[in-house]
């Protein structure tokens, strides 16, 4: 789309996020929340809503989600209820979800993120819990739909920001950073492919300069981050073109369609349930006493914001650096526990995103699949430091064997690769004898200023040694001989 | 042999060995046998009873059995027990069995009470004859030409006619106390959440409860010992200590009692209930209690506010009968709109349609404020000033039915004006107090006429021990 166009509207973009709580059962129920088990097996009678069960609140999920609040900075409501959202469909087992409309637990907050023009704090609305539906099959060759109760009444909570996002990267930066902060929380795994942080966005747009809201459209069913960029980046042109084009704006759910990037509508707005919302009269209200609100307060991780500022201050790193280190929990862990083994942070660093981080990518893992454990990376680096191997042979011979032996010591592993430099000073005084005895005639020559035959005397002793020498003692010898 | 029908004298009975629990299980499958008419039962689990009562009889002997050894109870059929069908009396739960026992029905299996069968009801506990029974009406056991009340017109005619001692009903705006009235016998609908409802089909959450019926105070103020208190299944049970309301029964105390005037003046109120009842209360006076009438101006706004909210919450609360997961499925050809629309037109009946279809409507978005949040408003100003009344009296008393027993069919075309039929029962479910029902004498047709207390939050104790008081003042 051309720029000028572009640039006469501005986009307001709204976010919804599902992030699935890491509990061991379900919200209301003591089934497990367990991802990829067989169909209908995590299912109790309460799940399934068979006639004469009640809810049970998890504890458990309110604790994540108060984390969650806290970590925005949103005001936790110590008195809250749940509220009935009435509709029919099959993977809906009561016939009702149960979620908070009324009473949300977590007011307001805000969360930071980097754009390009500067550090931005995005305000939320509120994050509520709710419960989250099974899931429906639709066999293209079978004249009858497939329930799996599994996720059926599975702990979410949904984070629902103002609409004040204006850019298709602030969106994905703010997703980014969501994801982040559930992983270093512990909350959620993250992981959108598998759908357990999904993100739904409202878009609209309006004539640059103006206060007013055009019809939203909501787009659904994008499983990725970059996905979300692209959607809402397409939805907005699309926008735009309608506008260009003297046509209207359907108020519209849209679903996102992975191979061209753009969306095709579900349902119109007149096409919306109404939802009945009520509060559930078999749950009684809830409170959060000030006791152990503290007590989530006090067990709160460092969230990556916060890392990064410690890494920047303490060590002096790049924002890139920092943001290498902090782009998941696992990372930063892996790091710290290096920092156990190894001296100097900067060489730390460098092993990780340097060799180590080449290997993960290359072998398509992340840090948290690496078999190595940061003992180990010490250790390897701890050979370097000391000069028993250089950077480069550590780097392409050893590690490679290393991650293909990785319960072995790496000293251990040098050693039989032949690695170790020869840093005996007296048995490489020997050779070095041995090679000036065998050349006279280049001695000669050295002496005679031809100082450029340091370097064939060097290869002849890298030769016989097959390459294991620390150089700087070799060139010390030489010296002591030849001069 | 002579009925026994209170557990004291089966007890006794048992203990002197004038009978045994297989004595008085064949009892009562005599009676359900004779009485197979009234269709008071929709299954009657014969040989488990008398299974259970020769291992029962055993412990007796043993000297370890509990509590209600001796005792055979009904179960309404919107309670769970493992492993036996439930069904609401509808037929969407055709064929369904429920895979755990509630609450309630453990806690009288632990003290072996002996479980007879379930009662037929009317649908989901929805209607005030019985007569909504997907599975046929109940009639009454003094004249089968009436019926017996509702919704737990089963349970109570199961009880009237000795097929059972005492029977589990539910109460929502009248279901224990004005079946009981109709029939003759005594219906505690206890404070809202004093028994969790764990196992209790919802109909309306925020104001169903378990009822007890029985033959005498001793054995409901029993039963409900054995069953109430806090229960990990049910957020909202109270956590209220369960006083020995079976130790309390009966004393001879002078109680300052209130009686709401409009109630006697409605025109709708049958002459003999009012003479009934102003005899009654001019007994009370003789026995010394302090009987004062009292204005409840509020009456009139009680049964509204119980119908919009019980509907509301009905309307959500059998939406899990869809036909998806469990009970009856229509043979649907077509979409899944019309698999639902099937499914639930055929599987619900009239009554229940119709309740469902009035909460759907209360709740929707352009209504809701008009009729749902209002009701909420209204159900508010119902408790506090029935409330306030308990700061100047102990008991509140009134006729807990407008009329005695009606015949079948009365209502056939004018199916609202049976709603008034629970007018005197729904301030006490729409309040949440307890209340209780107990016989009052009958009218000039012999039909039996049930006379109302009400008390304060959680006095089920001095509700007890006044309803003993006025019942058999010579226990004393």
């Amino acid at each position: 789309m051309d720029q000028e166009i572009r640039d006469k509207y501005q986009a307001v973009i709204g976010l919804e996020v599902h992030i699935q709580l890491l509990t061991r059962s379900k919200l209301f129920a003591g089934d497990s929340n367990r991802f990829g088990d067989e169909p209908n097996t995590n299912v109790s009678i309460i799940t399934l809503a068979h006639p004469g069960t009640l809810p049970k609140l998890n504890k458990r999920a309110l604790e994540l989600a108060i984390k969650m609040g806290l970590a925005c900075h949103s005001t936790i409501s110590q008195h809250m209820i749940f509220d009935r959202k009435n509709y029919f469909y099959p993977d809906l087992p009561k016939g009702y979800q149960l979620t908070q409309d009324s009473t949300p637990i977590c007011v307001g907050g805000k969360i930071g993120i980097a754009t390009h023009i500067g550090e931005r704090e995005i305000e939320l609305n509120r994050i509520h819990l709710e419960e989250d539906a099974g899931k429906s099959f639709h066999p293209h060759d079978a004249s009858e739909s497939l329930v799996d109760f599994n996720r059926a009444g599975t702990p979410l909570i949904e984070l629902v920001t103002e609409p004040t996002l204006h850019q298709p990267e602030e969106a994905y930066q703010l997703l980014a950073e969501i994801r982040k902060m559930v992983r270093f929380l512990e909350i959620c795994d993250g992981n959108m492919e598998q759908g357990s942080l999904r993100c739904d966005a409202n878009v609209s747009v309006r004539p640059a300069g103006s206060m007013e809201l055009g019809p939203k459209v909501e787009i659904k069913n994008m499983n990725s981050l970059r996905n979300v960029r692209r959607a809402i980046s397409q939805e907005i042109e699309r926008q735009i073109s309608l506008v260009e084009s003297g046509h209207a704006i359907a108020s519209e759910t849209r679903s996102f369609q992975e191979k061209t990037g753009g969306s095709v509508a579900m349902r119109t707005k007149e096409e919306l349930n109404d939802y009945r919302y009520f509060p559930d009269p078999d749950l009684s209200p809830v409170e959060i006493s000030d006791h152990w609100l503290q007590q989530i307060k006090e067990s709160m991780p460092k969230l990556p914001h916060q890392l990064k500022t410690e890494l920047q201050k303490d060590f002096g790193f790049s924002a890139d650096d920092v943001e290498f280190l902090t782009e998941s929990p696992e990372m930063y862990e892996y790091y710290t526990q290096t920092l156990e083994f190894v001296k100097d942070p900067v060489t730390a660093l460098n092993w990780l995103k340097g060799p180590i981080r080449s290997y993960t990518k290359d072998a398509n893992l992340t840090i948290a699949d690496l078999l190595l454990s940061p003992m180990q990376v010490g250790e390897l680096i701890a050979l370097v430091e000391e000069g028993a191997i250089s950077f480069s042979q550590a780097a392409q011979k050893l590690l490679p064997e290393l991650l293909q032996q990785p319960h072995s010591k790496p000293r251990d592993i040098a050693a039989s690769l032949g690695l170790l430099q020869i840093r005996d000073e007296n048995i490489l005084e020997e050779t070095v004898v041995e090679i000036l005895k065998a050349f006279p005639d280049k001695v000669e020559s050295f002496k005679n200023g031809k100082k450029g035959l340091l370097g064939f005397f060097m290869g002849q002793l890298m030769q016989r040694t097959d390459g294991n020498v620390d150089p700087k003692l070799a060139n010390e010898l030489f010296s002591k001989y030849l001069n | 042999m002579e009925t026994l029908t209170s557990l004291r004298e089966i007890q006794e009975a048992i203990r002197t060995g004038a009978t045994s629990c297989t004595q008085v299980v064949t009892s009562c499958l005599d009676n359900i046998q004779k009485h197979q008419h009234l269709n008071a039962f929709l299954q009657v689990y014969k040989e488990e009873a008398l299974a259970q009562a020769q291992q029962i009889d055993v412990k007796i002997a043993q000297g370890q059995a509990g509590r209600l050894a001796g005792m055979v109870v009904g179960l309404k059929d919107v309670l769970c027990y493992q492993d036996h069908p439930l069904q609401a009396s509808s037929h969407i739960l055709e064929g369904f069995q429920s895979q755990f026992s509630g609450t309630a029905v453990q806690k009288i299996l632990d003290e072996d009470a002996i479980i007879i069968g379930r009662n037929n009801c009317d649908e989901f506990g929805m209607g005030s004859s019985n007569e909504n029974s997907a599975l046929g009406p109940v009639k009454n056991g003094i004249d089968p030409q009436r019926v017996p009340g509702g919704s737990s017109g089963g349970s109570a005619v199961a009880v009237q006619c000795g097929m059972c001692h005492a029977a589990l009903g539910s109460d929502t705006g009248g279901s224990v106390r004005q079946p009981a009235a109709f029939t003759g016998v005594i219906g505690l609908k206890p404070t809202y959440s004093r028994i969790s409802r764990h196992g209790l089909i919802a109909y309306a959450s925020s104001f169903d409860t378990i009822g007890i019926l029985t033959t005498n105070i001793y054995d409901n103020a029993l039963l409900l010992e054995v069953i109430a208190g806090a229960d990990q299944y049910d957020s909202t049970v109270s956590k209220t200590p369960v006083p020995h309301y079976y130790h309390q029964p009966g004393d001879s105390r002078t109680y300052r009692v209130g009686y709401i005037k409009d109630t006697l003046d409605n025109e709708i109120l049958q002459d003999d209930v009012k003479h009934q009842t102003l005899e009654r209360l001019e007994h009370l006076k003789q026995m010394g209690h302090q009987v004062e009438p009292v204005d409840f101006p509020l009456l009139d706004y009680v049964l509204p506010t119980y119908y919009i909210l019980t509907t509301a919450e009905a309307s959500s609360n059998l939406s899990r009968y869809d036909g998806v997961k469990y009970g009856s499925r229509s043979d649907h050809n077509g979409d899944l709109t019309s698999f639902y629309k099937q499914s639930r037109s055929s599987g619900f009946g009239k009554e229940v349609q119709k309740r469902i279809m009035l909460g759907t409507f209360v709740l929707s978005a352009s209504y809701y404020d008009a009729y749902y949040t209002k009701a909420q408003k209204v159900r508010k100003l119902i408790k506090d000033k029935t409330r306030e009344l308990f700061s100047e009296y102990d008991f509140i008393v009134l006729p807990t039915t407008p009329t005695t027993a009606f015949e079948l069919g009365s209502f056939k075309d004018n199916p609202l004006e049976m709603y008034l039929a629970d007018l005197f029962t729904v301030q006490a479910s729409v309040s949440g107090i307890p209340a209780i029902s107990i016989p009052n004498g009958n009218d000039q047709d012999g039909l039996p006429i049930g006379f109302q207390i009400m008390a304060d939050d959680f006095n089920e104790q001095g509700l007890m021990a006044f309803a003993q008081n006025i019942l058999n003042p010579s226990y004393n």
